[in-house]
């Protein structure tokens, strides 16, 4: 099992539950969005449950996250944008904080699942779809029609215009999953070569440092993979809401 | 790209740890399929994200962002209402300084009205007294001139008294004759050709 690098994404069932034929256990995966939750809300509420004019360092930390998630929105989507700043920076915390305990030896990393970016993307795209009717009705819909194209060519621009658009929901989800899943292969066939050869006798010993080296600077990447990917989620978030705020190029 | 077989759908939890890499394969159906592509489980991770990150979100939404906004409100307003404040003072104390400045200027000015009157003062009383002087000195002067005047005239006209007695006297000696004094007088009146 030690060097299988697959087995730390296999879903475990902890209290089963099917409801309806469906299987709704409540699992590994279940566990780690419950502690993502627990840990990104408990940490932002205890570190500014004192209201500090001058801030404590924690919460400095909840005060700045705060404020790049604002700055963020502002930049990308405008300060109309702002009404959706409760959504992105759950979204950005969310991420975040998954990706953070992933990181955690034996720990599951909930982000590493297609399913959870996807849903979380589709969170975002529908966001946009619906707003974006809502607000402006079929004029949304130039969002398609990019001004100042020739008539010729708008046939095609249409359509690479909706397949971009199409194809928001699967970059979005793929690049958060598989950056969190590849990352977390690589670290751990790296850490399974430290254990093979540690295995192998004093020669085996001696070059195992090698792969722990890599451990350890792979790690440091991950952490920057980690802070990344969801800064990445968050952005693009905010720029595909600003669409949705204003759809005329 | 979902590979995923139905057969396989129903992995139980400990196949994992049979396979070595066989699932890196594309999902290969001896020990089950490729974790994050077995779609049983999409059910039930979709269903536990819905509940925590609807619970998330809420809580997100109603407290902390509220919260944290607040704070961040709170404490613009407290820095801007401190610069106000600092700029206030920072006007008084300009304004005192003017008015001090003002105050200096003002002093000196008299200072220096004063001083001028004081030596115009002192330059009328000498002017004056040296005129008095003078003037004194004068009048003294015109006085000895005069009675030098007086004592002069009282001592020409002595002269003339003198002479007569000494030329009666020259006359009685030497001629042993007399002579009356109007005689005399006529004589020198003659003889200093009045």
């Amino acid at each position: 099992m030690a060097n299988d690098p697959i087995s730390q994404f296999q879903i475990k069932n902890i209290v089963p539950i099917e409801i309806g034929g469906l299987d709704l256990s409540f699992t590994n995966s279940s566990l780690f969005m419950v502690a993502t939750v627990g840990v990104a809300a408990g940490f932002l509420f205890m570190t500014t449950a004192n209201r500090g004019l001058v801030p404590s360092r924690l919460q400095s930390i909840s005060e700045m996250s705060y404020e790049f998630v604002a700055s963020m929105l502002r930049d990308g989507a405008g300060s109309q944008g702002m009404r959706f700043f409760p959504m992105v920076f759950s979204l950005f915390m969310f991420v975040l904080v998954a990706n953070l305990l992933g990181m955690f030896p034996y720990f599951f990393t909930v982000t590493s699942h297609l399913i959870i970016t996807f849903a979380l993307a589709m969170l975002v795209i529908g966001t946009v779809v619906v707003y974006g009717f809502w607000k402006h009705g079929l004029h949304f819909l130039q969002l398609f029609v990019p001004s100042g194209v020739p008539g010729v060519l708008l046939p095609l621009v249409v359509m690479i215009e909706v397949i971009s658009f199409l194809s928001r929901p699967i970059s979005l989800s793929v690049r958060l999953f598989a950056n969190m899943l590849a990352g977390h292969i690589t670290l751990k066939v790296f850490a399974g070569f430290v254990v093979s050869l540690g295995s192998l006798g004093a020669l085996g010993v001696g070059t195992a440092i090698l792969p722990l080296v890599m451990t350890v600077a792979l790690t440091g990447l991950e952490f920057l993979v980690a802070f990344l990917q969801a800064y990445v989620f968050a952005v693009l978030t905010c720029m595909y809401l600003n669409d949705a705020l204003h759809p005329g190029h | 790209m979902f590979v995923v077989t139905t057969a396989y759908a129903q992995s139980n939890p400990t196949e994992g740890t049979n396979s070595e890499t066989g699932a890196l394969e594309g999902g290969a159906p001896a020990s089950g399929v490729f974790p994050p592509f077995d779609s049983s489980t999409f059910a039930s991770q979709l269903l536990w994200l819905a509940i925590t990150f609807g619970l998330f979100y809420l809580l997100m939404s109603r407290v902390i962002v509220p919260r944290i906004g607040g704070i961040l409100e709170h404490r613009r307003d407290r820095i801007a209402q401190d610069l106000d404040e600092a700029n206030r003072l920072k006007e008084e104390a300009d304004n005192a300084i003017a008015a001090y400045e003002q105050e200096l200027a003002d002093a000196r000015k008299k200072a220096s009205a004063i001083a001028e009157t004081a030596r115009e003062k002192a330059k009328a009383a000498a002017e004056a007294e040296r005129a008095s002087t003078e003037a004194e000195l004068g009048a003294k002067m015109a006085e000895a001139e005069k009675s030098i005047a007086a004592i002069k005239t009282k001592a020409l006209a002595d002269v003339d008294t003198i002479a007569e007695d000494a030329a009666t006297d020259v006359v009685k000696h030497l001629l042993g004759g007399s002579v009356t004094k109007a005689e005399v007088a006529a004589a020198i009146r003659a003889a200093s050709g009045k």
